[in-house]
């Protein structure tokens, strides 16, 4: 946690129009070293947090990246609450990648995935939030010559509780600006307002950035410009690792506009792919048409190297085998095999995920200018301190040679936590000599991409004579994403273990065993919206309703039973060694099956859950935790006779604990049902010889407002709002897609056991 | 060389008459609020008007529009408050924002075609632009809020 100073004085407000100001810095010491770097002065350098000006004009920093999350409205809504500020008179400053200033919780360095901001930031925001407002008391107690319990502060004012006389912000900030209180261990304990006084933690708020959105003036990726820069696109191998034997430029030089065509270099044999650049040819000019028409006119003869044995038609059969074969045990509970033996009825059901790649409507877009000091970078990154090493890596240069803004993203989805992009502006720049924007297009982004893995799952389940599941196997294989730190990696490792495979919530199942079987790895496999839970819930909610109808009984039922109420699944008592848990601890964000129930429980009554639909039609349940939330959702489902169908209503209940933006939440929500839509119906990349296949929305489709539900609804689930905040902007994702296929199956009796569905049911 | 005006301004272009509106008011005006999506008039990202109508900016060449009447998100309004833009913003419909500039252009453009657009005409006129945040609810209820008013 942040220790928090006065900076005023310290001209942090250069180059930010203010003179004057009252600004509270965050310096990021270790909790527990703080007296002791205290002691020896070692005082780390301070940074703006919170910045007040004598207009009583309020700046918030915010140091997570915006893609789409509402993360620049809900983190500084945070602060602005506890300082009782006005939200019409603060406004944001969007903080450059530097961990070691902009990182006050000092968990994520800035790496905005995860869905982590929120339930990482509350704390340390109110407490910046609330250092300030205390800071703006004492010196309207000490300007009115009273004591500090007499003042209060309240929307942007200072008040007298005695006289009911008031002071507006701006007019402290002459004297806020002097008052330092003490820091470290010495720092007075500023108690947080009481929830009961929130003004806008709990309350709608709209997205601050809406204005700029809805007229043009936003700016992401390629939308900066600075003087001098070169514009390129890169020619990068159809097939991963491929490398160039020759390349004839002729014809892409004599195009108007292109000026340079070089090569970048190939990713060396000894280095793992990571967020390196790939290489290939890149074709440099004053303007991105010139450059698109010129790279078409190139020649390149590839070697496209070992991995062109990469076809997905015999490599998807590979894993299907290695998902029913197993391999290591990742959960263990009870004794699966000596259940099955007792069990009355065996089930078994197979299901198949293919690679996906994240499209976000941006493709990546990068400047770098790489003949400053520092290094200038401007791009949309989700990890900005990432992006600053892979560039210093491929520039020769130390992480801290490189300076990096973010920009908006056009959506991020996980693609952009990888800097790869960056590093071709970066090392294009240092060859030409001048600032350089690297351009992907769409084509680039779905061919040259970091896939969602393909995943099998072999699932088998024994049931007694009552219908009651007493032992539950599930085995799957994938290629990890570990494969990008070690090309030669065989199985998943523990975060991918933990996302919704070993954490299943059937915790009153008394057999559980969980495997791992073999992949190799032929392609760059990275995260995705939700990542592995969205196989992971897919295969265990369908396998539990066809478990239901095997014994003849009610889903919901069945889910709940197995579910059961405990408020704490211990994963350790099952065998499983350091449980991920999203990075945090199980104290503070436990496994609840209870949530689980709760959540769906709230939606089957919401969806009307039970009522006679009519023929064709189908309402389906899926429940999943993910990111320490717990979301539940209905799909209501009408399968036409031609085999298309609609979806009238999708009713979503998520239960995140203490949430702060209700609105930015139902907007994660509706945007999940479309996100899980594309991923039910389109989600599809297949490769031959190593190449992708698909190139564009034509034959990489995404849900139009013409093919996804219209109608969702969000539940925000209050009963456990007094437990920490959990995550948001993926969890909606992984039961969408089961609770569609299980609708399907209530309309049909069809079982789907590979994605996507497509647009037509094959009844 | 092309004379066309682009938000009312009158403008001459020497270039390559077959680049692409976008790539123009992009990287020539530098007029970004038009996006590059997927350079193939599948998504809508780059959605402007010639004279009052829809189009694709990233396959519509600077030479189309010739001697016309370009208008970009930028200048749809002088103070961003077209019905639509409001009605986008009082239904909060953005997220990442990064296609939102083309959906407002169809959308603007629908309306000044059908002012009373029904449920199905509103999904069909917006079926061309694609939102992968998924804010499709949202730009429905706008649209029909926006329509109450132009």
């Amino acid at each position: 946690m942040a220790d928090i100073l006065n900076v005023s004085r310290r001209g942090f407000l250069k180059g930010t129009g203010a003179a004057t100001a009252f600004v509270l810095g965050a310096h990021l010491i270790p909790r527990g070293f703080v007296s002791e770097a205290h002691a020896q002065g070692a005082v780390a350098e301070p940074n703006l947090f919170v910045s007040i000006a004598t207009d009583g004009n309020v700046t918030i920093t915010c140091s997570r990246i915006e893609m789409g999350q509402g993360v620049r409205t809900g983190i500084p809504m945070i602060l602005a609450d506890e300082l009782e500020a006005d939200w019409d008179r603060c406004s944001i400053w969007q903080a450059p990648g530097d961990e070691t200033k902009y990182d006050p919780a000092g968990k994520d360095g800035q790496n905005t995935d995860g869905s982590r901001s929120t339930r990482h930031h509350l704390d340390v925001m109110r407490k910046l939030g609330g250092q300030a407002r205390y800071t703006l008391e004492l010196a309207a107690a000490k300007q009115w010559g009273v004591s500090i319990g007499e003042v209060y502060a309240k929307n942007h004012r200072i008040y007298h509780s005695g006289t009911g006389k008031s002071v507006d912000y701006g007019e402290l900030v002459e004297a806020a600006s002097k008052i330092n209180l003490p820091s470290g261990e010495a720092a007075p304990e500023i108690a947080f307002k009481d929830k009961s006084q929130w003004r806008y933690i709990g309350k709608d708020m709209p997205g601050y950035d809406n204005y700029d959105m809805t007229t043009g003036g936003a700016n992401y990726g390629a939308d900066i410009s600075i003087p001098g820069m070169k514009v390129a696109v890169v020619a990068r191998s159809p097939v991963f690792r491929g490398k160039v034997k020759s390349f004839d430029a002729r014809e892409a030089l004599k195009v108007q506009g292109v000026e340079r065509v070089v090569e970048i270099p190939a990713l060396a044999d000894d280095k793992a792919p990571e967020f390196r650049a790939l290489g290939g040819i890149a074709v440099i000019g004053t303007n991105t048409w010139s450059v698109l028409e010129g790279r078409k006119k190139l020649k390149i003869n590839w070697d496209l190297g070992p991995n062109r044995v990469h076809s997905t038609k015999t490599y998807d059969s590979k894993i299907r085998k290695a998902a029913k074969k197993g391999g290591a045990v990742v959960r263990n509970r009870g004794d699966f095999d000596g259940a099955m033996k007792g069990a009355a009825k065996v089930v078994e059901a197979d299901y198949f995920v293919p690679y996906f790649i994240h499209t976000p409507m941006e493709p990546p877009a990068a400047i770098v200018d790489a003949n400053v000091r520092p290094v200038k970078v401007w791009a949309a990154t989700q990890s900005p301190n990432e992006t600053r090493q892979y560039v210093g890596e491929a520039l020769g240069l130390e992480k801290t040679d490189v300076q990096c803004w973010t920009t908006l993203l056009g959506g991020g989805f996980g693609r952009k936590s990888k800097p790869d992009f960056v590093c071709e502006a970066a090392i294009l720049s240092k060859m030409i000599g001048s600032p350089v924007r690297v351009q992907w297009t769409r084509e680039d982004e779905i061919q040259n991409g970091y896939y969602h893995t393909v995943s099998a799952h072999s699932m088998k389940a024994g049931l007694d004579s009552k219908g009651k599941v007493v032992a539950w196997k599930h085995s799957g294989a994938w290629p990890s994403i570990l494969g990008l730190w070690n090309p030669a990696q065989k199985t998943g490792f523990g975060i991918e273990y933990g996302l919704g495979m070993v954490d299943v919530g059937y915790d009153n199942v008394p057999n559980i065993r969980i495997e791992n079987g073999e992949a190799d790895v032929h392609i760059r496999v990275g995260w995705y919206r939700s990542v592995n839970n969205i196989q992971h819930a897919y295969a265990q909610n369908c396998f539990a309703y066809e478990l239901a109808a095997a014994a003849g009984r009610d889903p919901l039922e069945m889910l709940l039973e197995m579910t059961g109420e405990s408020d704490n699944m211990d994963l350790a008592k099952d065998g499983v060694k350091e449980y991920w848990n999203y990075g945090d601890s199980v104290e503070d964000w436990p496994i609840m099956p209870n949530r689980l129930s709760n959540v769906l429980r709230t939606v089957a009554k919401k969806a009307g859950y039970g009522k006679k639909l009519p023929k064709g039609h189908g309402l389906g349940l899926a429940v999943h935790r993910s990111f320490h939330s717990y979301v539940a959702t209905a799909v209501h489902v009408v399968v036409h006779d031609d085999g298309s169908y609609s979806i009238p209503q999708v009713d979503t209940a998520i239960d995140c604990g203490q949430y702060v933006n209700p609105e930015g939440i139902r907007k994660q929500i509706e945007g999940a049902a479309i996100y899980g839509n594309t991923i039910a119906r389109y989600g599809k990349i297949t490769t031959t010889r190593g190449a992708v296949d698909q190139s564009n929305f034509h034959d990489y489709p995404i849900t139009r407002i013409s093919n996804g539900p219209l109608n969702v609804n969000v539940h925000i689930v209050e009963d456990f709002v007094h437990l920490r905040p959990c995550g948001v902007g993926e969890p909606g994702v992984p039961p969408y897609t089961p609770a569609l296929i299980n609708a399907i199956y209530e309309a049909t009796g069809k079982r789907i056991y590979e994605l996507p569905i497509g647009d037509k049911i094959k009844v | 060389m092309i004379s066309l005006k682009v938000n009312g301004v009158s403008r001459q272009f020497n270039g390559d008459p077959k680049m692409p509106l976008l790539w123009y008011l992009r990287d020539e005006l530098g007029l970004t609020g038009s996006k590059f999506g997927c350079g193939s008039g599948l998504c809508g990202a780059c959605t402007v008007h010639i004279d009052g109508g829809a189009v694709r900016g990233c396959i519509t060449s600077v030479e189309m529009a010739t001697n016309k009447e370009v208008t970009t998100i930028e200048g749809l309004d002088p103070n961003g408050n077209h019905p639509v833009q409001r009605a986008w913003r009082a239904n909060n419909v953005p997220q990442c924002g990064y296609c939102q500039s083309g959906q407002i252009m169809s959308a603007a453009s629908l309306l000044n075609q059908n002012a009373d657009p029904s449920d199905k005409e509103i999904i069909d006129g917006m079926a061309g632009n694609i939102c992968r945040c998924g804010t499709y609810q949202r730009i429905f209820a706008a649209v029909r809020t926006a329509a109450k008013e132009v």
